[in-house]
């Protein structure tokens, strides 16, 4: 099955790329851009007999790779099956 | 005092702290290959700087997985004493050995430069030889040194005594401007809860030959864990 994974800086730690631009964005002129993160974006295939099996499968390399959970929340989706 | 200094791929400071412990130090110290699993008697492994598989995917998440951290893990469980400098910090903290993470420099630039950091806790054995609030002139290089924690995480390691360095103005005092990285509570050095395992982004390994860079501040530390190893 076809797996996306998004990673973003958790809430409230310091994510300097986000604010860096942020500021860019703003010196261009898009006022009314606020709130920038910058996270990352991981796509996988994963064999599976069910869509749950997957998504525990997934749920678990997040948890031990894909993110820090201490600096990073992820969120994924789930495409077949 | 037997000593093993772990090379992965795209470790850079093994030879230096190498050269520290055999040269500067007349240690006992060996090589350690990623791959090796077993840790040849040393009484002390060090963890050294670098870029440890690209740092690919966040600093040390990759490394943690080499086949000499199961070692790495039981020897520090055993009580054996483990030292993180710089990508090493950072492989312990995602290994789990050490609390906390490394993430961006505040600048995002790329730091190199001589700083000074003070010390909160001299009943280490990373600490013993130096005095509680005495300010050390050692390096640091990285990109990747800005420490993080759960405030309650933080709070803890407070209490406890874990918080080993704090980066602080040549007077010994806490400022924005002396914070080269943006780290929470200035923090440049921690232990674990059982002071055996310690990670810090300065090298004291580079700070062991006063006449050619600057200080050999390094030298304490190296010298806290002989002591501590006797």
């Amino acid at each position: 099955m076809q797996v996306r994974v998004y990673v973003s800086p958790r809430q409230g730690i310091l994510d300097p790329q986000g604010r860096a631009v942020e500021n860019a964005l703003k010196s261009l002129g898009f006022a009314d851009a606020s709130n920038v993160h910058i996270g990352r974006y991981i796509t996988l295939e994963v064999k599976g007999d069910s869509r749950a099996a997957v998504e525990a499968e997934v749920a678990r390399m997040c948890d031990q790779l894909l993110a820090n959970p201490l600096i990073e929340d992820y969120r994924f989706e789930v495409e077949g099956g | 005092m037997k000593w093993g200094v772990v090379r992965f791929p795209g470790s850079l400071d093994d030879d230096d702290a190498l050269y520290a412990l055999r040269e500067v130090l007349g240690q006992d110290a060996r090589m350690l290959w990623h791959k090796e699993e077993t840790l040849g008697g040393v009484h002390c492994i060090v963890l050294p700087g670098g870029f440890s598989y690209g740092d690919y995917l966040r600093s040390g998440a990759i490394a943690r997985f080499s086949p000499i951290m199961r070692s790495i893990a039981k020897f520090a469980d055993d009580g054996g004493l483990v030292l993180g400098i710089c990508n090493g910090f950072q492989i312990l903290c995602e290994a789990h050995l050490l609390p906390g993470a490394l993430t961006r420099n505040r600048s995002l630039a790329f730091i190199c430069e001589q700083v000074t950091i003070r010390v909160e806790n001299a009943r280490t054995p990373l600490t013993r030889a130096t005095r509680a609030g005495e300010v050390l002139r050692i390096p640091i290089k990285h990109g990747e040194g800005c420490y993080v924690a759960p405030e309650s995480e933080l709070r803890a390691m407070e209490e406890r005594g874990q918080v080993l360095f704090r980066y602080v103005a040549p007077d010994g005092g806490l400022s924005e401007a002396a914070n080269p990285n943006g780290s929470m509570r200035a923090i440049a050095g921690v232990a674990n809860e059982r002071f055996n395992v310690f990670g810090l982004m300065p090298h004291p390994e580079h700070a062991v030959e006063g006449e050619l860079t600057g200080g050999a501040d390094g030298l304490k530390l190296f010298h806290s864990l002989i002591e501590a190893a006797r």
